[in-house]
């Protein structure tokens, strides 16, 4: 069996379009960096980007360039150097790559757009913590090194029920940001701008959810590994015309796919739900593989992670701190549970694979018993592979497919 | 007609060939080395030559194992996962936990009383607890491999000696040298290692069964898990050929041949 069987992949036709958006969203970042106008604000993926825009900032966001580290499998060239200088292997490894990348003055970016020579320069780091602390101590390297203000939001963490109490509290730090913000940006604060921009973020975020629902059908016409990479907007561009304009594009793509009975994957006989962090150096190998496998990775909580249903623009504050506070990843275990068993429903999932990714503890969420509950209460089997979202170190290929194809023949057997 | 399996492991590769009454004809084990194209090749000509009856010049080979795609005669693969529990259950038909310590990987597997895969988990990236741990303590402690078994049943104390990681295992045995800790001691020691590594991966339920090379060669360890379990360990005829032999009950099956 030496030989390699070529995979069919069925590409996205929006692809293009999508990457259009994404170098007009660089070059206006590059832009802004150079001309020192509009003010570039770095944001956290899931921090008060609505804000920021309202105020009149470009906004720059690391995790995205932490993942375009990782794609390009260039992450591993710049984990040691931040390693030497006391940022250890085992925190994030976005963290750890991104600074690498910027001590060495190296970016991808370059090498897929060019005239950019680097990341755009921050003229304010804004954080929330709802995702983990590692952002806060990603951001506040920055605010040392280049001597920028670091201001954040911190968020509950493990929380079951949002109370008014806790979103009282994010409120207040998030009106807390608008005096210093004012004066990095040089714009007066518009409740109005505010409102439009939160307005825009819904309509996208609402795309993207229906865009994600697609995956309901059997067969499932995107999987898992096209969604991290179409989801970039929904991060970068979210409070854009663009991103909307975007997603009903792909929408009506994968409509059309739904309508014509076409899959993802040919023949699709097993449908998984992908839990944690995609392995990002690793999308496409991990696509063939399945595909081989005539096994469809449809649904994630990761993709799902930037839907911000909460938005209205009647009531911003208030809409975009519940938003933020009920996202997965800052509820606790019962949240959890119960979140993926209505995921396996919904999308007729057979089973679930956890991704247990060394470097980020607040997604892998196979370490307390998890997988083992919801065996138990589905009757479906789960899968943990070890990994890791940018530390190829972390993960053994090998192992992972053995682990992979074992489930998939486990579930054969059914 | 035969019916073969082709298991490439980390640490060796096994042929097994079987006529259709799912009896073995003829096996053979040899070092994996660096290309395992031609292990595979040498092993399974090697277990032709062994036969004790002449084997067919058909043949349905399945493969299996981490070189399971360096097999190029090959016409299916299967995971060893797949294979260690069919060869298991067929020497054992009914509900059980088979541990299998392999070369680079100790799995465990839960078979219900079809046969059927309930579920499976294997170890860590670490090579703790398998094969290729006791190879690097061997190392460090100068005796041969196949002396373990002889050594650890010479000692009835029970030295405590860690299973999180090998290097760390290395150096907790440097300090019991120094210590003066004697040999037989330390090597009970480290297959009780082996055994604590096993039961921190799943919970061991109902019948339990052994396999792999680990388990072939040294006999003692399976005693020492039964002390430990109190309960009996099934162990198969030939333990380190339950997977290649799993995977030629697969191939069995892949022609229409009867269902283990």
């Amino acid at each position: 069996m030496s030989e390699e069987k070529k995979v069919a992949f069925k590409k996205i036709q929006a692809t293009g379009h999508m990457r259009k958006i994404m170098a007009d969203y660089f070059y206006e970042l590059d832009r802004a960096s150079k001309e020192g106008s509009p003010k570039v604000a770095w944001c956290t993926s899931v921090g008060p980007a609505e804000l920021l825009l309202s105020l009149g900032f470009v906004v720059h966001y690391p995790e995205n360039h932490g993942a375009v580290l990782g794609s390009t499998r260039v992450a591993n060239d710049y984990i040691p150097v931040a390693n030497a200088i006391g940022y250890s292997p085992d925190i994030c490894s976005y963290l750890t790559s991104d600074i690498g990348a910027f001590i060495k003055k190296e970016t991808p970016l370059s090498r897929a757009y060019e005239g950019i020579e680097g990341v755009p320069k921050p003229d304010v780091l804004v954080y929330n913590t709802n995702q983990c602390r590692d952002v806060q101590d990603w951001f506040s390297w920055y605010s040392r090194e280049l001597n920028v203000p670091a201001l954040g939001i911190s968020t509950y963490r493990n929380i079951g029920e949002i109370t008014k109490e806790h979103l009282d509290s994010i409120v207040h730090q998030m009106k807390a940001l608008i005096p210093p913000l004012e004066d990095i940006s040089g714009n007066k604060f518009d409740i109005d701008k505010f409102r439009e921009v939160v307005s825009t973020s819904k309509e996208c975020t609402a795309l993207w959810k229906k865009v994600l629902e697609t995956n309901t059908a059997v067969p499932a016409p995107m999987s898992f590994f096209d969604a991290t990479i179409h989801m970039g907007p929904a991060v970068v561009l979210r409070g854009s015309a663009q991103a909307v304009d975007y997603y009903k594009v792909l929408l009506k793509e994968l409509e059309e796919r739904v309508a014509n009975n076409e899959g993802a994957v040919e023949g699709e006989k097993f449908r998984i739900y992908w839990e944690g962090m995609p392995i990002w150096g690793k999308l496409r190998a991990l696509a063939e593989l399945f595909i081989t496998l005539k096994t469809a990775v449809i649904a994630s909580t990761y993709c799902n992670s930037w839907i911000f249903e909460a938005f209205d623009p009647e009531d911003p504050f208030l809409t975009m701190a519940k938003a933020y506070t009920e996202i997965f990843i800052v509820r606790n275990e019962n949240f959890k549970e119960k979140y993926i068993e209505d995921m396996v429903q919904k999308y007729q999932i057979h089973g679930i694979l956890f991704h247990d990714a060394k470097t980020c503890p607040n997604n892998s969420n196979n370490r307390y018993g998890m997988p083992e509950r919801l065996e138990k209460k589905l009757g479906i089997p789960t899968l943990t592979i070890n990994g890791d979202l940018n530390d190829l170190r972390c993960y053994s290929e090998e192992q992972a497919q053995t682990n992979i194809e074992a489930f998939v023949e486990q579930l054969e057997t059914k | 007609m035969n019916f073969v399996g082709i298991d490439v492991g980390a640490s060796t590769t096994k042929s097994v060939i079987i006529n259709d009454k799912k009896e073995i004809l003829g096996y053979a084990i040899n070092n994996s080395g660096a290309d395992f194209k031609a292990a595979a090749e040498q092993v399974f000509d090697k277990s032709q030559e062994r036969a004790r009856e002449k084997v067919s010049d058909e043949w349905v080979v399945m493969a299996t194992g981490y070189g399971r795609k360096n097999v190029p005669f090959a016409s299916r693969t299967k995971t060893e996962i797949s294979c260690h529990a069919k060869g298991s259950f067929f020497h054992f038909p009914q509900a059980h936990t088979l541990i299998d310590i392999g070369g680079q990987d100790s799995k465990i597997i839960k078979v219900n009383e079809s046969g059927k895969r309930k579920s499976f988990k294997m170890n860590r990236k670490c090579a703790a607890g398998t094969g290729a741990f006791l190879e690097e303590i061997a190392n460090r402690l100068e005796v041969r491999m196949e002396k373990l078994n002889e050594l650890a049943s010479k000692s009835d104390k029970n030295i405590k000696i860690g299973a999180y990681c090998t290097v760390f295992t290395a150096t907790e045995i440097l300090t019991k040298i120094r210590e003066g800790v004697e040999i037989p001691d330390l090597v009970r020691g480290v297959f009780g290692s082996v055994i604590n590594r096993a039961l921190e991966m799943d919970p061991l339920e109902g019948n339990i069964v052994m396999t792999g090379g680990v388990v072939a060669y040294n006999p003692f360890l399976v005693s020492m898990f039964e002390e430990r379990l109190d309960r009996k360990i099934y162990v198969p005829p030939l333990p380190q050929i339950t997977g290649a032999f799993g995977a030629a009950l697969y191939a069995l099956e892949a022609k229409g041949g009867r269902h283990a």
